[in-house]
């Protein structure tokens, strides 16, 4: 077996995590699936790209490469005007949308399946704005260094990995040791009961989505620098992102991002094992078998 | 001075079928104030809707003279009404002492530590092991914590839903000594009680609900033999009684 598979698997793992972070996150607090988070990360990669395009245009001077890596320093920046963009539409959707139902008392099914409404109209506007054709952050070719054992990684990837564990670590810190991560924790526990101990859980509410669009963004643009842009690509994970939420176990950052990393070795090997014609199909054996053995997940309470 | 006025309040979870009918009553600072009834009268409901977690149809909360009617509770407990549920009262989740830091957010920085101390100091058996989980807690140690709780923001006014609920009789001894202390520091407390003897006992004055309107209210100690407020009970009013 190539050795290459756990680079391969860290690499989609990494993104699998950081788009599960933000899943796991809205599924505690608000209490539904949202299917839109797909489209968040498709959304977040190409409103990046745009703001790259316009950015380059912009300051010519940004257009010089970051050596080791593929992209000019517009990237970065634009990922900044990405994050704050999808986090608008992140809070608008929630406004013109989920708020309204939550209000209205909605079941969490009418919200869930208001959520996947909402996605498909979100990816048929990114189709319809966009075209289905794939776009590219970067054309340059990179080649991959040798790490050692018999793995090699592009520079770009090592990039990808070292910044998603960063971003993950930050996260838990911020959720287990701050006032706003305990009052994120309490919302999700029990939020009219945290309202009776002086939180403003709509503001909870606000900032779950702020760190799950933030999160998305971040994950689209890593999955378009490695490999491509496409109105569909927040939906080809939306299975991959369900798997490791839930295996990490619901709430869990660390676990989402743990799961995620699973999901995304296990594809890796199963490419490897079974074929590539297998890899979607791993996701839903790990969500099916988790749900069977371990419905709690990984890092998750029982009953909880 | 009147810390707490209800006037002429309606409640309810159904704009057509109010649970509270139309409830006025005022509480002086630092009077203890049980709200008894029979089961329906209408009790939590009523100091839910005071909490602002029932909508209120109609009528109002005025505290310390500012209309509070229908806030949200963060609101409220930043204005001084502190509210204990009757059940899920604490996060289990959280460790003891991220239960009371939680409820420290409200106060200025410097004062947090201080108040967390004094609820420590308050409550001995919390400050033995402020880490560990608070769902680790028996159920008196949670009710304690859950009053902490909502001590530390030293409100104006404390109210409590059914506190010995599910308590062994050793644990409810407990709970209403800790209730008489906070009493004793000149908190003005509204109880909602289904132990009618150890609400009578703690408080000087109380009001009898039935079908979500008022049927009695007067001093506490009249009312222990419990003849009088069987027939409240029974839905007699008060002033028909002989």
């Amino acid at each position: 077996m190539n050795p290459q598979a756990i680079i391969d698997g860290l690499i989609a793992g990494s993104t699998i995590g950081l788009g599960a972070i933000g899943l796991t996150l809205t599924y505690s607090i608000l209490r539904f699936a949202n299917f839109t988070h797909g489209d968040f990360l498709a959304w977040g990669a190409y409103l990046s790209l745009s703001l790259m395009g316009l950015i380059g245009g912009l300051l010519a001077g940004l257009g010089v490469r970051l050596a080791p890596f593929s992209f000019t320093l517009a990237l970065p920046l634009a990922v900044v005007g990405g994050i704050a963009l999808t986090v608008l539409l992140a809070l608008t959707l929630d406004k013109l949308l989920f708020g309204r139902l939550r209000a209205r008392g909605a079941d969490a099914i009418i919200i869930v399946m208001a959520s996947f409404g909402a996605s498909m109209a979100l990816r048929s506007l990114l189709e319809f704005i966009y075209t289905a054709q794939p776009a590219y952050f970067t054309t340059a070719l990179q080649i991959a260094k040798p790490l050692g054992l018999g793995l090699r990684a592009t520079p770009d990837q090592l990039l990808v990995i070292g910044m998603t564990f960063v971003l993950v670590a930050v996260l838990h810190l911020i959720v287990t040791h701050s006032a706003m991560g305990r009052a994120m924790r309490a919302v999700s526990e029990n939020p009219a009961l945290a309202g009776v101990y002086g939180i403003d859980v709509a503001q909870i509410v606000r900032l779950t989505w702020i760190i799950g669009a933030g999160m998305a963004c971040i994950a689209g643009v890593m999955a378009g620098l490695l490999v491509q842009i496409r109105p569909y690509m927040g939906f080809d994970l939306l299975l991959p992102l369900f798997a490791a939420a839930i295996l990490g176990g619901i709430g869990s950052i660390p676990g989402a991002m743990i799961g995620g990393l699973i999901i995304g070795l296990a594809e890796a090997f199963a490419v490897q094992i079974v074929g590539a014609e297998w890899r979607a199909a791993i996701s839903f054996v790990i969500l099916v078998l988790v749900l069977m053995l371990r419905p709690q997940g990984l890092f998750g309470k029982a009953g909880g | 001075m009147t810390v707490l006025t209800v006037q002429d309040l309606r409640a309810g979870y159904d704009r057509d079928l109010a649970i509270v009918k139309g409830v006025s009553f005022g509480v002086p600072a630092g009077q203890s104030l049980s709200i008894l009834g029979p089961n329906g009268a209408g009790k939590s409901t009523l100091i839910k809707a005071m909490a602002g977690l029932v909508p209120c149809f109609g009528g109002a909360v005025h505290l310390t003279g500012q209309d509070v009617t229908g806030l949200a509770p963060h609101h409220l407990i930043r204005r001084g009404l502190g509210f204990v549920p009757q059940t899920e009262n604490i996060f289990t989740r959280l460790t003891i002492r991220e239960n009371l830091q939680i409820a420290a957010q409200l106060l200025a920085r410097p004062r947090r530590e201080e108040r967390i101390e004094a609820m420590f100091t308050m409550f001995p058996d919390l400050a033995a092991r402020p880490r560990s989980l608070a769902g680790a807690l028996s159920g008196g140690q949670r009710q304690m914590l859950a009053a902490a709780r909502a001590l530390l923001t030293e409100p104006s006014v404390l109210i409590l839903d059914e506190p010995s609920a599910g308590l062994s009789p050793k644990l409810v001894g407990q709970v209403f000594d800790t209730l008489r202390r906070i009493s004793a520091a000149g908190v003005t407390l509204l109880l909602v009680e289904q132990n009618v003897r150890a609400a009578l006992a703690l408080t000087e004055r109380t009001l009898v609900l039935v079908d979500g309107q008022v049927a009695h209210d007067g001093p506490s100690a009249p009312l222990a033999d419990g003849a009088l407020l069987g027939r409240l009970f029974l839905g007699h009013r008060a002033e028909a009684m002989p």
